[in-house]
């Protein structure tokens, strides 16, 4: 697909009109750190201050807003939120149909995950597929008191029971379209774009 | 596509590389309380043994383990291979039990190629004859880099048995590839003939070596596989190219010290310098289980092999 991140200069009035084959961004770099923020404020709220939250981001996109979520919740709560990453690639259920891939890192901190309130966070919720897999490399990890899922776009057709407890923006899509999130650290620049099928999500 | 891991010379750069990236991950499943993933849930790994080991025979079956697969152990003693059983026949009654992975450690050279002609799944070498031990490399790769960072450009001296040792000719191909510099040291006797054609320098003089050494390997003197006299005495061998507690001395302050194992101590090695704190023998046999990971891994864990060369019979 076209890839926006290899035009990163690009102003936000690169939207482009319905029918056009390229992406169109449905959330630019403003939208996605007030969506961030907003659930930084609903981990707090519901975890009651997120005492004894972990942020454990699912390789490699999930990883990099679990990053800034953990800084979100320190300024709020003026102390440092512990994060984490987790590559679920050992766990995928579609790993005999690809052959075998390079591992992510996977990187806990040093308390580990025991009783501790897990938030999985991830880019985008599709399938649920992954999510499981994380459930699953949790397992082993260890015992958290519970685990909850934030995803920064839900878009939809899930094929596994499961939900997401904070989500930064409902996306309804059809199966063919792709939505792939862009992020500074790793692609030059914030942006989730919607485009027409052949993407890799 | 079925591809195997016979050779060194079979992993590109990339693929070492890879290898060795993906055992440092996997790595840290020996550090968790479930040391289990479960990859290779439903794949069955068998283990071909036809000598004698211990190490690399345990350390593979970890491995496979580690990863949920189903491990099928063999060994020649107490088997049909005693009544007289071909090596063909044995790889067909195994493929009839349906395995994916044949791990097979052989006394003749090039018996795991001949295999990979006759079995479906993907065959590692575990070591044949005086040829190749490829895993060894990959694990002594992966301690090199995990205790010195980057090989490029690092000075490996592998000193002794050279002649018989499958562990050299693998570790000099790979780490070739990876661009380390490597001096192999041993008595003329030792060498084989073919040694200018391997990608290093060749020396008989091992003090001369030592203070130009980040890594020294030593070698087992192979005492069952010589067949002649290679060397006048023990005694002397080991004056000359023992590593002792003075010669370790003369090693840079960084340089490591690395054997295979099973090690003769006061033969190739000094017991002070195999229990010192640069002996990374004991770190070596931990390391092999991921590495072996690693290779079961990129070889079983897809919808086909991310390593490794194709083998046509």
């Amino acid at each position: 697909m076209v890839n926006a991140a290899s035009r990163p200069d690009e102003p936000a009035a690169a939207r482009v009109a319905d029918g056009d084959p390229r992406p169109k961004a449905v959330l630019e770099g403003p939208d996605i750190r007030r969506a961030l923020t907003r659930i930084a404020h609903e981990i707090l709220e519901r975890t009651k201050g997120g005492h004894d939250v972990l942020l454990l981001g699912i390789q490699t996109r999930g990883v990099t807003l679990a990053e800034r979520l953990a800084g979100l919740l320190g300024d709020v709560e003026g102390r440092p939120v512990p994060w984490g990453s987790l590559d679920v690639t050992m766990y995928r259920d579609d790993l005999r149909m690809r052959p075998a891939r390079a591992l992510g890192r996977t990187e806990v901190p040093q308390d580990g995950v025991d009783d501790r309130v897990v938030v999985l966070v991830d880019d985008v919720l599709f399938s649920g597929r992954t999510v499981r897999a994380a459930l699953d490399a949790l397992n082993d990890l260890g015992r958290p008191r519970a685990v909850q899922l934030a995803v920064l776009v839900d878009r939809g057709h899930r094929q596994l029971p499961i939900r997401a407890d904070y989500v930064g923006k409902n996306l309804p899509t059809s199966m063919r379209e792709t939505v792939r999130v862009l992020l500074g650290e790793n692609d030059g620049r914030d942006a989730v774009l919607l485009g027409p099928a052949g993407g890799d999500r | 596509m079925k591809r195997h891991l016979i050779s060194a010379a079979d992993l590109t750069r990339e693929d070492a590389l890879l290898v060795l990236d993906t055992a440092e991950e996997l790595e840290k499943v020996a550090g968790r309380s479930i040391k289990k993933l479960p990859t290779l849930r439903g794949r069955t790994v068998v283990n071909l043994f036809f000598e004698d080991s211990t190490r690399t025979r345990i350390s593979f079956e970890a491995a496979a383990k580690r990863l949920s697969a189903d491990v099928i152990n063999f060994s020649a003693k107490g088997s049909s291979v005693s009544k007289g059983e071909s090596l063909k026949d044995t790889a067909l009654t195994l493929e009839a039990m349906g395995a994916d992975g044949v791990v097979v450690r052989h006394g003749a050279s090039g018996a795991p190629h001949r295999l990979a002609g006759w079995v479906q799944g993907s065959v590692v070498n575990a070591g044949d004859g005086t040829h190749e031990h490829p895993t060894q490399a990959l694990l002594d790769a992966f301690t090199m880099r995990k205790r010195l960072g980057d090989l490029e450009g690092r000075r490996v001296t592998i000193v002794g048995d050279v002649l018989h040792s499958r562990v050299a000719r693998s570790n000099v191909l790979l780490l070739g590839t990876l661009g380390a510099d490597v001096t192999v040291v041993a008595p003329p006797t030792l060498l084989p003939v073919a040694i200018n054609t391997w990608p290093c320098q060749v020396s008989y003089d091992l003090d001369a070596v030592l203070p130009k050494s980040d890594v020294i390997m030593m070698l087992r003197v192979q005492q069952e596989r010589m067949n002649a006299a290679y060397f006048p005495t023990v005694r002397e061998y080991s004056r000359r190219y023992g590593l002792d507690g003075e010669r370790m001395a003369a090693l840079p302050e960084h340089a490591i010290v690395m054997h295979p194992g099973p090690m003769n101590r006061g033969v190739e090695i000094a017991a002070e310098v195999a229990d010192s704190v640069r002996s990374t023998i004991v770190e070596q046999v931990a390391n092999g289980v991921s590495a072996r990971m690693a290779v079961l891994y990129l070889l079983l864990g897809g919808s086909e092999p991310a390593i490794g060369t194709e083998v046509t019979e």
